[in-house]
């Protein structure tokens, strides 16, 4: 239900509202960056912001950006002996308030995924903690579902405020704005916010319920129907088309896997933590040259294990997927993960 | 015979022979086509031919090596068989080809475009159109409105190497001046715009090398230099210098090698021109060593020999 204490946000205040709000905070929000490229970038004066489609890209990098610098350190000769060096480290954790502006519901559930492994979970992790803590989630609810969207079979719905601070419903000239936290309450004092009339507050609800439903998709049980399925056949078959690039997982807004990688320059250099990709052949390759995945049908199955098997057994029963089906339409060859996974509900 | 009957009918007659064959099916839409391995008879029905069949399925054919495959090309796709051949990489012997005149795909990224995000119902095409039909209503286009740039100026439309030809055989439609159009433009910068202007397309690239795995000549695969920890030629920083450096690489290691199919450009999600780094490299070989990659299966690519004297370099006046 629409909440009757809601805001109204005129399209035309935007622009203006985010470069106030830039002024005390980092300010992300989709901008077109090419003809079909939308990206969530700092917001600058005068960007093309982009808020009728979801972005090509997911917001995931404002809790874990794509490079990391873990520590930087570096090597100092002995004048006396030059067999013996010293090493210096250092570690600057630097966290800005940040306000992720325009993320949808599916981006939304993907930084759940984020808190469930780093922030809530046995190991926390510093940083992504950090970053979440001072981060601010203005969501703008879908008014319709793109042909790839699935989130309704994975947990969520285009229009979900859960995890949201501030929850934005698209209506005539604007955006009807509500308050899901407190953090939202304060944003919503901003004098670029007018109460709702009556009339937006249904509009918003009408808008709402005309979505029209995703198709669903056989989930129940899949955890245990996709452990039964561990012949590399079945896995063959669907991955056949597969290219093996990194696409799908660098574009899914509930992927975290890293590597982390010591990059020297002379006596110094800096040690990183960089988004990786199971698809690759590098992600589970050992020192010794052992590989445990040496082809892609075993990282597929590893993909799909993980997100709707190996995840929601980890995570009292969330999948590691949104729904978003950017992967889909990432995809060099299409490859479509839903109609793997009703593949997957029918043999397993 | 319409073409995909004959397409059919070529395939029918071949399959007991072969372990599967690769040609292109519906996707999950309308106006989206995939990569489909035609396995049994069944299969065969299954099989689509039309401007949405992008892909060039010669990529697959070197993890192949050793199995006897059939497979479906267009003229542009066929340069890289003839590359793979060149090289050694593939088989004649092991592969089938079913050659397709083709007048050209679309740009995905055009089609998206088109129909942004709505829902799409049906997809038509004529000679000259395509319709598309969404929840919003119907769409028609030209079709050299939302054909993919390289079709534009297309110089192979007729595969260069075949054992069946599906349909008949024509010769290209479009200028060859056409070809180095865009390359030409970005020349006519200086140096530092230049620059400028690659460090923001390549900006939103996301090392997820895409280009490099749906490239057919890109046949490291699982042990390229850009992703190899020992010894560690790349750093993993993901800045756009990392980036730079990273589609130079892949430029360079294709030299009188890339065979202009585009699928480094087509693959890319963050939709970054990235062919017309390879379109350089290609006019630059052209004019050092009057050579054009896959065009004719005896010659020998002018990185994999070497003569005393290369008859377009003048090296000295003596």
């Amino acid at each position: 239900m629409v909440s009757t204490q809601a805001h109204f946000l005129a399209t035309g205040k935007i622009p203006p509202l985010l470069s106030k709000l830039g002024k005390a905070a980092r300010v992300l929000a989709p901008v077109r960056t090419a003809t079909t490229v939308t990206l969530f970038q700092e917001w600058q004066a005068g960007a093309e912001l982009a808020l009728s489609r979801q972005a090509s890209m997911p917001p995931k990098g404002v809790v874990f950006p794509q490079t990391e610098q873990l520590l930087s350190y570096a090597y100092t000769k002995d004048a006396n002996d030059l067999t013996r060096t010293t090493v210096a480290l250092d570690h600057q954790l630097d966290i800005k308030p940040t306000i992720l502006f325009g993320a949808r519901a599916c981006d939304v559930q993907g930084l759940a995924v984020f808190d469930q492994v780093f922030t809530h979970g046995e190991w926390q992790d510093d940083a992504v903690t950090a970053r979440k803590d001072a981060l601010t989630i203005v969501t703008l609810l879908c008014h319709e579902s793109e042909s790839t969207c699935f989130c309704t079979s994975v947990g969520g719905s285009p229009t979900a405020t859960a995890g949201s601070d501030l929850a934005l419903t698209p209506v005539d000239g604007g955006y009807l704005a509500e308050a899901i936290t407190d953090k939202g309450k304060t944003l919503v004092k901003d004098e670029a916010f007018t109460p709702a009339k009556d009339k937006q507050v249904k509009e918003a609800q009408r808008v709402r319920d005309a979505i029209k439903k995703q198709d669903v998709l056989p989930l129940k049980q899949i955890e245990q129907k996709i452990i039964k399925l561990f012949s590399t056949e079945f896995w063959d078959q669907v991955s056949a088309s597969c290219v093996s690039c990194g696409a799908c997982t660098y574009v899914c807004p509930a992927c975290y896997c890293f590597t982390i990688t010591d990059e020297p320059a002379g006596m110094q250099g800096e040690r990183i933590r960089t988004w990786d990709s199971c698809m690759f052949y590098q992600y589970t390759l050992e020192a010794s040259g052992h590989n445990p995945r040496p082809t892609k049908a075993d990282r597929y199955r590893n993909r799909i294990g993980h997100k709707f098997s190996y995840h929601p057994t980890n995570y009292k029963g969330a999948f590691g997927c949104s729904g978003c089906g950017r992967c889909i339409k990432s995809c060099p060859v299409s490859l479509d993960i839903r109609q793997v996974l009703r593949e997957a509900a029918k043999h397993g | 015979m319409p073409v995909l009957a004959d397409i059919k009918e070529a395939i029918t007659r071949e399959l007991e022979g072969l372990a599967l064959v690769i040609g292109w099916g519906q996707g999950y839409d309308p106006v989206h086509a995939v990569p489909f391995f035609c396995r049994s008879s069944a299969d065969i029905d299954r099989l689509i031919w039309n401007p949405l069949c992008v892909h060039n399925l010669v990529s697959y054919l070197p993890k192949l090596k050793g199995k006897k495959v059939g497979i479906l090309c267009k003229g542009c796709d066929s340069r890289s068989i003839v590359q793979l051949l060149q090289e050694k990489l593939i088989k004649r012997e092991e592969i089938v080809i079913i050659g397709i005149p083709c007048r050209g795909v679309v740009d995905m990224n055009k089609i998206q475009a088109l129909i942004n995000g709505k829902e799409v119902i049906d997809c038509s095409f004529t000679d000259k159109t395509i319709t598309i039909k969404t929840s919003e209503g119907k769409q028609e286009a030209s079709l050299d409105d939302v054909l993919a740039a390289k079709c534009l100026v297309c110089q192979y439309p007729t595969p260069i190497i075949f054992d069946h030809l599906a349909g008949a055989a024509f010769s290209a439609q479009r200028p060859a001046a056409a070809v180095d159009a865009e390359v030409k433009e970005i020349e006519g910068l200086d140096i530092p715009a230049r620059l400028a202007h690659w460090e923001r397309e390549l900006d939103r690239c996301i090392r997820c090398y895409a280009c490099r795995n749906a490239c057919p000549l890109c046949v490291c695969r699982d042990h390229c230099a850009a992703d190899a920890r020992d010894p560690h030629w790349f750093s993993q920083r993901t800045g756009v210098n990392e980036k730079v450096m990273w589609q130079i690489m892949h430029a360079l290691h294709l030299a009188g090698r890339c065979t202009d199919c585009g699928e480094c450009e087509r693959a890319c999600p963050m939709n970054i021109p990235i062919q017309r780094i390879r379109r350089k490299i290609n006019k630059e070989i052209k004019e050092l060593f009057a050579y054009e990659a896959g065009v004719n299966p005896a010659d020998t690519p002018p990185l994999y020999t070497f003569k005393v004297e290369e008859p377009t370099i003048k090296e000295s006046e003596w």
